[in-house]
């Protein structure tokens, strides 16, 4: 463990200890005590920031479960360290909005774990070099998420977006699990590193295509990409704080990063160049095309988002047919990767900054619907100059760092036709129109959202509150990322060398060194007069759009993805309830047959196929008190077949008990012994216990075909267990193990009690689990009982015991 | 045990075999890396152990005498069963490598410690909450 592991941690640590300390101190708000945290990790990422200079790949391990291939490995390059800032720096700017944004009213313990937990797991999948912890890092992510999006509980419309991006970004989660399962055994290991070094092995394997293909689907439905971008939109019922986070700057780009990460080992491959380009520019066209209509203003934006990353991604796609050509053709395409870092820390600059300012409207105004907005230049005219300079930004208007991305990605769409591979040479001119087409989309709905928000009539009848400028603390966030758009527009060589020449070195190892230079005038390009044509016919659809906005209507309800991910969830809801109802009767001999008669149907099954011997030799001699003690027991359980009174059966359970411990005494194990009779004595106090509160047992109401069942599968199941007992006995191929733990149970773990070494050293991750699942089985008992009795207070008493 | 029984003898008997199960189960937990015990052995002689308490007298008594929350004991023990394994990592160890080069440490003249002692209390604290959390849920279910 090093001080770069503690780090990663830290927003861990301090999410488990700052609702300890919100339960016990609330004087001041609770955001100011998790401020440091973003801020401290920030700074020390960036004293790294020279490393990935180095020849030499920075690596910091701490093996934890070297067997499993689960290493904490961190890998250190200008990729992550991109990453990383954009979530610190990011982070600590969202918690900075969120002292003012949330107040102490709320549930502000709760709110703070998860947003630290979530910051926690996404340095993790940033930084991780294993695939495993990367997996891990990304559930934490998707779930805390899901906690975030949820945090206002008591709206119904929180839980259904939680519940769709929990539903679909676990999905892709679990695809993603195959797909590096995949990934690992083309390249046998889980280290990122070493997987790109091997990456022609892993492009001969057959495993090649279903990795791609699996964790494109988990990049995909993390970033929101067509058809998966569904969820985005609902996502936005979260507190703004986290939207500004989640959704625009952090947690929708983990699949970007994934993609870029990726990109060595997959760049082979035609059908990745060709798939993350296309439905890059699908989503960029189809979401910009929807944010058009949105009425609510963090709807605009989060269509927006969905857009902007389906642009980041296919400009991944094509940079990543810089890994067929070298040299000056290379950079031509190499280009393209640049522009996709570029634009990712651009689009976290604007795009975080419009959704605070979104939210400083919301809660100075009380609405987002741009319905009952207007005219709100005069009232907040700081939040409007930010608007309106970030918004620029987005629709690509000179001189914000927008319009320097925006260039760049025309750029690379414009030049993606000079591959001669992959039909991109013809095809390829398809590209440039689509993304044409996109952009001029993203010009109408940027134009769109600063006119309806502070140009127009004020109306102030519509708004529940009245409307005022937003405080400093609210307005200071919001001003350091319009001054950073501002900034990287004016001199965005700044980044070039320090982030992003390592981090396009870090997508694209195979190419040669990137030259980074970011100019405003490129001569008269065909970027340029692609400019000129988004923003002249932007401009018309943006004065029109009240006549063209009919066409909105013509998309039928019933062809959207939403409606079905609606009838899928209904859907699936239903056939679980019926296919449940159909074999849970409610009676637990139903389930003790079924569990019987699919054990006696599968030792046949088995025997029948495989034949086996059983040897009867080596039998060891049966000695007089074994057979008294197989008389008692034979005895005590035809009393319990036989007997009418339950507290008789119960003694008589007992004594078979009592007796199987007293078996092992006489074959030496007084561990088990010992065990066996602490279990007995306790479960009889259970059983007592328990029939205690049951109902006169009466056994003349069963039939005789009913007893006859019983008597055959109560006969099956001893011959089954019998005979896998002479089985198990009679052969054996291999050594027993216990030889290993006699001999090394003291020298490695210093015990004598081998049974004992066994369950807390040897074997102690099972005892780990097993302990957990005891503690679980106990609780469930627990509330089961004690919401039964509840129900019991409700409707008066309704008896379930006499179907046992 | 829904009314209080009033047997003296086997009442006055119960506290007396409750104190000796519990010394037992004590040292059974204790000596469970040498000789035969442990902490499962051990917690469910503990709960045997109150057990008895309960039905020689009633559940109100057994909590009066165990005032315990006995889930928070069961969390208790997961606890120490999830720590001790991570203790490891403190010391550049794997998981659950908790005895590498940490055992025969003498404190007092013939006694070790052992960091699976640690876990083995873990494993006995959740056998000994989930145990008496479910007969005590039973038992007070009327």
């Amino acid at each position: 463990m090093t001080l770069m592991h503690i780090m990663i941690l830290l927003p861990l640590i301090f999410a488990i200890i700052i609702p300890v300390l919100y339960r016990f101190y609330n004087g001041i708000h609770l955001g100011w005590f998790v401020l440091p945290i973003p801020v401290i990790i920030f700074s020390y990422f960036m004293s790294y920031i020279n490393v990935p200079d180095s020849d030499k790949p920075f690596i910091v391990t701490w093996d934890f479960m070297p067997r499993l291939g689960m290493n904490f490995s961190i890998h250190l390059d200008g990729l992550s360290i991109l990453f990383a800032s954009l979530i610190t720096g990011i982070g600590a700017l969202v918690v900075l909005y969120s002292i003012s944004y949330l107040s102490k009213q709320e549930a502000l313990g709760n709110f703070y774990c998860y947003l630290l937990m979530f910051m926690g797991a996404m340095l993790g999948v940033v930084l991780s070099d294993n695939l495993l912890m990367l997996y891990l890092f990304w559930e934490l992510t998707s779930i805390s998420s899901f906690l975030l999006i949820a945090y206002w509980r008591e709206k119904e419309a929180s839980i259904y977006g939680a519940q769709k991006s929990l539903i679909i970004t676990v999905f892709g989660g679990l695809m993603l699990l195959g797909g590096f399962i995949c990934l690992s055994l083309a390249g046998n290991s889980w280290s990122i590193t070493s997987l790109i070094q091997n990456a022609d092995t892993i492009q001969s394997s057959p495993f090649f295509i279903f990795a791609m293909v699996l964790v494109l689907i988990g990049a995909m439905t993390k970033s929101a990409q067509f058809p998966f971008h569904i969820w985005l939109p609902d996502a936005m019922e979260a507190p703004t704080p986290v939207s500004a986070y989640l959704h625009s700057a952090t947690m929708v780009k983990a699949g970007i990063y994934l993609v870029a990460r990726t990109t060595p080992i997959f760049a082979v491959s035609a059908g990745f160049i060709w798939t993350v380009t296309a439905i890059g520019l699908i989503t960029l066209i189809w979401a910009s095309f929807n944010a058009v209509k949105q009425q609510d203003l963090k709807g605009i934006l989060a269509f927006s988002t969905v857009s902007q990353l389906g642009m980041i991604m296919s400009m991944l796609g094509i940079g990543a047919v810089s890994y067929h050509y070298s040299g000056e053709e290379s950079q031509l395409f190499l280009a393209s990767i640049i522009a996709a870092v570029f634009h990712l820390i651009n689009h976290a600059t604007f795009k975080g900054a419009l959704f605070m300012v979104t939210g400083t409207i919301d809660h100075e105004v009380g609405t987002r619907d741009i319905k009952k907005l207007g005219g709100l230049m005069t009232i907040m005219p700081i939040s409007c100059t930010f608007t309106i300079i970030t918004a620029l930004s987005m629709a690509g208007v000179p001189p914000f760092n927008g319009f320097l991305s925006k260039e760049l990605f025309l750029t690379a769409m414009f030049d993606a036709h000079h591959a001669d591979i992959f039909s991109l040479a013809t095809l390829g001119y398809l590209l440039p129109i689509v993304a044409l087409i996109g952009s001029i989309f993203t010009f109408v709905y940027s134009f769109k959202y600063v006119h309806e928000v502070f140009f127009g009539k004020y109306k102030p009848d519509a708004l529940p509150k009245k409307a005022h400028e937003a405080p400093f603390m609210m307005l200071l966030p919001t001003g350091i990322l319009t001054a950073l758009v501002i900034i990287f527009g004016l001199f965005p060589n700044i980044l070039s060398h320090t982030i992003i020449a390592p981090a396009v070195r870090a997508i694209a190892p195979f190419a040669s060194e990137p030259e980074v230079h970011i100019s405003y005038w490129h001569g008269i390009t065909p970027a340029l007069i692609g400019t000129i044509i988004v923003f002249v016919v932007g401009f018309l659809l943006f004065k029109s759009v009240d006549k063209w906005n009919k066409i909105y209507q013509f998309h039928p309800e019933h062809l959207t993805f939403n409606y079905y991910y609606d009838r899928g969830i209904d859907l699936s809801s239903y056939l679980s309830n019926k296919i449940t109802q159909s074999y849970m009767t409610g009676f637990i001999r139903t389930y003790l047959i079924y569990i019987f008669a699919f054990f006696i149907i599968m030792t046949a099954l088995t025997l029948f196929t495989h034949p086996v011997q059983i040897a009867f030799d080596n039998i060891s001699e049966i000695r007089p008190y074994e057979v008294i003690l197989m008389g008692l027991i034979l005895v005590s359980t035809f009393c319990i077949v036989l007997s009418k009174s339950r507290l008789f059966s119960i003694i008589m359970l007992a004594a078979v008990g009592y007796s199987v411990a007293l078996f092992f005494v006489f074959f030496g194990a007084p561990d088990l012994a010992l065990t066996q009779l602490s279990i007995e004595t306790i479960s009889t106090a259970l059983f007592l216990l328990c029939f205690y509160h049951l109902p006169k047992m009466n056994r003349h109401d069963e039939n005789r075909k009913f007893k006859i069942g019983n008597f055959l599968i109560s006969i099956c199941v001893g011959i089954a267990v019998i005979a896998i007992g002479l089985i198990a006995y009679g052969n054996r191929h291999f050594d027993s193990i216990s030889k290993y733990y006699i001999d090394n149970v003291y020298d490695l773990a210093a015990g004598k009690n081998m049974v004992n070494v066994i369950l807390v050293d040897f074997r102690g991750f099972d005892t780990l689990f097993e302990s957990a699942v005891l503690g679980i089985a106990g609780l469930g008992i627990y509330t089961l009982i004690k919401l039964r009795d509840k129900d019991k207070n409700k409707d008066g008493g309704e008896e379930h015991e006499e179907t046992i | 045990m829904k009314k209080q029984s009033n047997d003296v003898f086997f009442q006055f008997n119960a506290v007396i075999i409750c104190l000796i199960i519990m010394m037992y189960a004590v040292s059974i937990f204790f000596g469970g890396h040498y000789t035969p015990g442990g902490g499962f052995v051990g917690g469910l002689l503990f709960s045997s152990a109150v057990i008895i308490i309960g039905i020689a007298f009633d559940t109100k008594t057994l909590k009066k005498m165990f005032p315990f929350d006995f889930k928070l004991v069961t969390a208790t023990g997961l606890f120490f069963c999830v720590l001790t394994p991570i203790l490891s990592w403190t010391y550049n160890k794997t998981f659950f490598t908790h005895k590498f080069g940490e055992f025969h440490l003498p404190i007092f003249g013939e006694i070790h410690w052992h960091t699976a002692m640690l876990f083995d209390l873990g494993v006995l604290l959740a056998v000994v909450g989930t145990s008496i959390t479910i007969i005590l849920a039973i038992g007070e279910n009327e």
